[in-house]
């Protein structure tokens, strides 16, 4: 069973967001690392560029296959996860703490609101699972 | 699980790709490829008749002995490629690929001119697994009577594995050295767990069950087409680097004659491998670039998970076809640096 934390907010493109004051850090849930396999390469964008809600901003790539990934909210990128370049790996191995992928200053907070909660993302995936 | 050929195949089990990967290179992968089609072949004329329509040279196969080759067509392009089995003068086992078969059961059966033989798609009635990987011979050992040691390289002998009677070859499609074991489809379940549990599946050093995405990559590594990709009606065999199965002069066959031009005039393009020198993962379909202009295609690109390097195959025209020269991939709109490299790109220490 994929671990879903309480305290985050989900897309239902399968990224989480944790809201730090202005900022949202974005990643991708313990489900999606889960489908994907073994993540051997982040592409993800630069610091300052612009991104509305449900935009993609990077690319997250398994043995097999590329995905992309989405911004729940809209911003600016105030820091990407680097580590990533050298250890995409932590995706799958800590997919809501050292696999965070970028630092989004939010140019509208409240569309937090709208993602959905831990609850409904797990009913979601089930859904999407059966 | 995904349809691969309308078959219901899992891309990968719980070890996941990679550690699939590389336990197939240092120890054991199991693979389930009863996916892939059998055409049996039977009948006094069994050998010529399959000689004029394959490309290697069938009448240089004794029994007990298998071979690479490829179904031609007139303009030596490519039906499908395969494994000839030769189990006795008058009969043989065509192994094809899961999701030509009815492809090529049609092109066979259509080209049948009056020859004394009988076919029969037999693809329902076998499974086959393929054991392989160094510890391969001894964990398969432990489950038959044949002495494995003795069967050579693409040579097979008929006997029983678990009690179940079969087909033992030694083959594979992995760079490894490894078996492919057919048998009657009914007993795939048994012969699956009995060799994981001879192979000591769950253990780190163990045999470990392999899916798709594994079988991939370890073929591209190990320097193998894959139909549909390196190869299909489009492509010649010697442009695809295959001219070592193009028996040319054993006498007519399918294509012979396009591919005796084609060789004495030149090929334009060719497949060759690259790997990926700046960051980035080459993928199929994508272009292959040099001084900003599209000059070829990526046909397979991957991570070589063994190799620890993305790689891949391409064609592109001769005069970039040399080994060293730079190359770009159009990677998603964003040009990543590649260079042309020799093939096979990993080989087994003998």
């Amino acid at each position: 069973m994929a671990n879903v934390p309480e305290d985050l907010h989900y897309s239902k493109d399968h990224e989480w967001v944790r809201v730090d004051g202005e900022e949202a850090i974005i990643g991708i849930t313990d489900y999606a690392q889960n489908s994907l396999g073994d993540v051997v390469y982040v592409e993800l964008p630069k610091a300052g560029d612009k991104f509305s809600t449900g935009e993609s901003f990077g690319s997250v790539e398994s043995v097999k296959a590329v995905s992309e990934v989405f911004t729940p909210v809209s911003g600016a990128i105030a820091r990407i996860n680097e580590s990533l370049a050298d250890e995409p790996e932590k995706v799958n191995s800590d997919p809501y703490g050292e696999g965070w992928m970028i630092r989004v200053q939010m140019s509208n907070p409240g569309e937090v609101d709208s993602l959905l909660t831990a609850a409904e993302y797990e009913d979601f995936t089930k859904a999407e699972s059966e | 699980m995904v349809d691969f050929g309308g078959w219901d195949m899992p891309v990968q089990y719980p070890a996941g790709t990679i550690e699939e990967h590389l336990r197939t290179r240092t120890h054991a992968g199991l693979f389930d490829v009863s996916h892939m089609g059998e055409i049996d072949v039977r009948g006094p004329d069994a050998i010529s008749f399959v000689n004029r329509l394959t490309s290697n040279d069938v009448t240089k196969l004794v029994d007990g002995q298998a071979h690479y080759t490829a179904l031609t067509t007139p303009s030596g392009t490519v039906i499908d490629d395969l494994l000839v089995y030769r189990l006795a003068g008058d009969h043989l086992l065509l192994v094809v690929n899961a999701g030509t078969t009815d492809k090529d059961w049609d092109w066979i059966s259509s080209h049948h001119k009056g020859e004394s033989v009988k076919l029969l798609n037999a693809s329902v009635e076998y499974c086959q697994l393929a054991l392989q990987g160094p510890d391969a011979e001894s964990i398969l050992q432990k489950l038959t009577d044949l002495p494995l040691s003795e069967i050579k390289y693409y040579h097979f002998r008929p006997g029983t594995v678990d009690g179940v009677s079969g087909i033992v070859s030694r083959t594979g499609y992995t760079g490894e050295d490894g078996f492919e074991i057919y048998a009657p489809a009914d007993r795939a379940e048994q012969l699956w767990n009995k060799i994981l549990d001879a192979g000591d599946s769950g253990s780190p050093t163990g045999v470990v069950p392999c899916g798709l995405a594994a079988r991939n990559t370890l073929r591209l590594e190990a320097g193998m087409a894959l139909y549909g990709h390196e190869i299909d009606e489009t492509t010649t065999l010697l442009e695809a680097n295959l001219g070592w199965i193009c028996k040319l002069d054993k006498g007519d066959f399918n294509g012979r004659e396009a591919l005796a031009r084609q060789k004495q005039e030149g090929i334009k393009r060719k497949l060759v491998g690259f790997e990926v020198t700046e960051r980035g993962i080459a993928r199929d379909d994508q272009d292959v670039l040099v001084d900003d202009h599209i000059v070829g295609k990526v046909t397979s690109g991957s991570p070589a998970p063994f190799l620890k390097k993305n790689i891949g195959f391409a064609y592109v025209p001769v005069e970039f076809a040399s080994v060293g020269q730079e190359i770009k991939i159009d990677v998603r709109g964003r040009p990543v640096g590649a260079q042309i490299v020799k093939t096979p790109f990993y080989k087994r220490a003998k």
